[in-house]
């Protein structure tokens, strides 16, 4: 089936996550969708399998206009989309659950669809049991089961978001075996994805998505260099950085190994010094997160420690208010649902974070307190304001307004991630501040110019593995683009071995 | 929709004008006229000096209730198990009562020792709730109506096993303690005991204050709000709901005593008298507001004391209390709920 999107647009508050957007996908082919986090690419997908309807543009599947009322209805119309996470039953049977959403009677003919099921997964080379449990499924099988769950239901389109994360190496080849017969069937097939080689190996056309507009469709062979211009914007020159300054140690985190959800990372080891500044990129969901919560006590380590201070006290097993004790704080993302208060006003946020003692909240002082910390952090709202009434960005120079003083250590996810300029600015300046007084800082980015810009040192997450620390002053975007899309990783691993 | 106090109030009269139209309609589908049916339970409850004091009576244990669950509720906790944690608290005062009646001390000692056994008791039973919420991950609402199940049967097994009457064991309850261990009456009154009204009206100033003044209340709001920013900030948080759940089960103990000393003398079955989920419908329709408890619980208790005239002379059953209190709180929850979404969508579209 042809499918066509034509000037889709999506905005979220002021956010425009799709921005007329027009492409159109021939039947029997595999198109890839590439865009780092934020580009829009999963908004799209959504709009296309029912999940979000857009605010403007048309879907036109085959020639015709069609409206797309839920993912329901999106299956009748024959889209199917394969979530990163597969959206199955773990308590059910396999079959039962490879039965659900089928429309039919009221008593499903259990024998007729176990047929079936057989009959399909001989035709792909998958082997699984119809009886046994869904939650004994690895990720791959069940992703397995829900493609075949699609077919069967009749879609004649399949979205894939991010499919190759979590599966083994035979799974991948097995899945892109199947999406190449799929596709030869007359199948098309959006095969969304991060990783470069992924893309490179399997489709047969690549849309490049940024910042919910679209960037340029490309013609294998693929170039990488000009993939990751796309995705990550063209180069800017650097400005000259000062000399790294030395400091005494805050963090050591010890061959560290991780387990997440559908993660694990072994062997981190990372030297954090007092004053600078460590930039962790990499596509979201490849651990950082994992990585900074260990780092502050809110995740714990399977293998490995963590140390503090210069004489290295070991903080592993030590929750987060040990690590707070020792000047350790740790600022989310998520502002509103795990950093701030809603219903609290920023007087109520600055008497919480003081810890202040007695009894009573003394009303003036606190009142003061706030009236001070908001005009040094510039924060447009009142003492009394709920935290809830601020923009993004007040909201997080709230956060930052809330750290208390002096800090050895910042983690810090996406600090400036959807601030307009001038905040962004202003908040870096604030962090540079507590830099030069010796306050490290470690903070996760998807904007690969902010981490450039900003770090003396880069780690880039892929896949479960981490770099050593990279000097910010010899990397580029472009090199950075390729680490996080998974190449060049040999040369790195050669380069340290030299080293 | 703009969030003003006024259009709040309409909410809150649209609520109870709601409430009233179904328990109107409840009452002609009853076969009887509802403003009769008003007139008997307002005389019911203010009618003459015995009646307004007995609501009197029914409104400490509910203060005291409603003053503890406001604490829980502050801390984003349904404690459920408070109707057990009344009844463990009549249990441990009964208990101290029947250690120390034939010891011949000063009888104010004895109700003091018997008042904190009350309080201890509600306390353990609080702490129980919530330990199997911090350390076993069981929901307190779950933890809390098995917990209250369990202390029914120890209630009745006490009742009909080691504190029976001599000779036989009775629904009525145990033997009543002697009238110079009741708590003081009021002079010209048959009923009322000034001490234990001066213990709720202390108790819910203790918890407004607490509430809005303090350093801990201010806590235990945050970590009511968003556990996780809360964590964040700095701020204990299962440590800080084990506090709620211990304040919340002194409260609750003292109600049991006062059952105990001041309104039964004795244990019986039903001691708790399901002030616990009373007290639960009006905190809830109270919201956080502490300062909105007393009046609230004043009137579901004289709703209480004054449906009791009903089924003499309208042949009704005095349940219709019941009736107006849940339409009540489920309409002025609507209502929040209702208001709360105009709000959104005007937020939407600008």
């Amino acid at each position: 089936m042809q499918v066509e999107v034509r000037g889709i647009t999506k905005c979220f508050g002021a956010v425009r996550a799709n921005d007329n957007i027009s492409f159109t996908v021939p039947s029997s082919s595999i198109e890839g969708i590439l865009g780092e986090n934020g580009a829009g690419k999963s908004t799209l997908m959504k709009i296309l399998s029912g999940f979000y309807s857009s605010d403007s543009g048309d879907i036109i599947l085959d020639g015709e206009k069609v409206t797309i009322d839920d993912p329901a209805d999106a299956i009748r119309q024959g889209i199917g989309m394969l979530h990163q996470d597969p959206l199955d039953f773990p308590p059910f049977k396999v079959i039962d659950d490879f039965i659900l959403g089928k429309k039919g009677g009221l008593i499903p003919n259990r024998r007729a669809a176990i047929r079936e099921f057989n009959e399909l997964a001989t035709r792909f080379d998958f082997s699984i049991d119809p009886e046994s449990y869904v939650d004994t499924l690895t990720v791959g099988e069940r992703q397995q089961l829900e493609i075949l769950r699609l077919l069967w239901l009749g879609s004649r389109v399949l979205i894939l978001d991010e499919p190759t994360t979590g599966i083994s190496l035979p799974q991948k080849e097995k899945l892109f075996a199947t999406l190449k017969k799929l596709a030869s069937e007359g199948m098309t097939v959006l095969f969304v994805s991060h990783k470069l080689e992924d893309v490179e190996a399997l489709c047969n056309r690549a849309t490049v998505l940024r910042q919910g507009r679209l960037v340029g469709t490309v013609e294998p062979p693929f170039d990488t260099k000009v993939l990751v211009e796309m995705m990550f914007g063209k180069e800017i020159p650097q400005e000259p950085k000062t000399q790294l300054r030395m400091g005494t140690t805050v963090l050591h985190a010890k061959h560290v190994e991780l387990e997440g959800i559908r993660i694990q990372i072994k062997n981190i080891d990372l030297r954090v010094r007092a004053g600078e500044v460590i930039g962790v990129a990499g596509m979201e969901g490849s651990g950082q997160i994992l990585f900074l919560s260990a780092c502050a006590g809110l995740a714990q380590p399977v293998k490995g420690s963590i140390c503090l201070d210069e004489d290295e006290k070991d903080m592993t097993g030590k929750t987060y208010h040990e690590f707070r004790k020792k000047g350790v704080v740790y600022l989310p993302a998520a502002r509103l649902e795990q950093a701030l208060i809603p219903g609290l006003s920023l007087t109520e946020h600055f008497i919480l974070s003081e810890g202040m003692k007695g009894l009573f909240i003394d009303r003036k002082k606190s009142e003061e307190l706030a009236k001070s910390r908001i005009s040094l952090f510039n924060i447009k709202g009142r003492p009394d304001s709920p935290v809830e009434s601020l923009s993004g960005g007040n909201q997080q120079r709230a956060l930052l307004a809330l750290m208390r003083d002096p800090l050895k250590l910042i983690l810090i996810e996406h600090p400036t991630r959807g601030l307009d300029v001038e905040s962004t600015i202003y908040i870096w300046g604030k962090l540079k501040e507590r830099c030069a007084r010796g306050t490290a800082i470690v903070f996760i980015s998807s904007d690969l110019h902010e981490i450039l810009k900003y770090s003396d040192r880069v780690l880039v997450f892929f896949a479960g593995r981490v770099t050593p620390p990279l000097r910010a002053s010899t990397l580029t975007v472009e090199r950075l683009g390729r680490l996080i899309g998974g190449k060049d990783w040999d040369s790195i691993e050669t380069e340290v071995s030299h080293a | 929709m703009r969030d003003t106090r006024g259009n709040r109030l309409l909410f809150q009269i649209g609520a109870i004008l709601f409430a009233l139209l179904i328990a109107n309609l409840v009452l002609f589908l009853a076969g009887a006229q509802p403003f009769a049916a008003y007139k008997y339970i307002a005389l019911g409850a203010v009618g003459s000096w015995d009646v307004a004091s007995n609501v009197l009576v029914s409104w400490v244990p509910l203060l005291l209730a409603t003053s503890g669950l406001l604490v829980t509720f502050t801390v984003g906790l349904w404690n459920i198990g408070i109707e057990g944690q009344i009844t463990l608290g009549a249990i441990f005062t009964t208990w101290a009562m029947r250690l120390l009646q034939d010891s011949g001390w000063n009888p104010g000692i004895i109700l003091t020792i018997a008042v904190l056994a009350g309080v201890l008791g509600g306390t353990l039973w609080a702490l129980l709730a919530g330990a199997l919420r911090t350390f076993g991950g069981v929901n307190e609402i779950f933890g809390g109506l098995g917990l209250n199940f369990v202390a029914t049967a120890l209630n009745i097994w006490l009742i009909f096993g080691p504190w029976k009457r001599p000779g036989v064991a009775s629904m009525s309850g145990t033997l009543p303690f002697d009238r110079s261990l009741w708590m003081p009456i009021a002079a010209g009154s048959s009923r009322l005991t000034p001490a234990t009204i001066a213990i709720a009206i202390v108790g819910i100033i203790a918890v407004y204050t607490m509430i809005e003044g303090t350093y801990f209340g201010l806590k235990l709001k945050a970590v009511g709000r968003n556990p996780r920013s809360a964590y964040i900030l700095g701020i204990s948080t299962w440590q800080n709901m084990m506090a709620s759940f211990a304040i919340c089960g002194v409260f609750a103990g003292l109600a049991g005593a006062v059952q105990v000393t001041a309104v039964y003398h004795r244990l019986i079955p039903s001691i708790s008298s399901g002030y616990g989920y009373l007290g639960l419908m009006v905190a809830l329709l109270v919201g956080y507001r502490a300062s909105l408890a007393a009046p609230v619980a004043l009137f579901f208790a004289a709703l209480n004391v004054g449906s009791i005239q009903l089924p003499i002379v309208l042949k009704l059953d005095s349940s219709l209390a019941g009736v107006l209190q849940g339409t009540l709180v489920l309409f002025v929850i609507l209502g929040h709920g209702v208001r709360a979404r105009l709000l959104k969508k005007t937020k939407r579209t600008p």
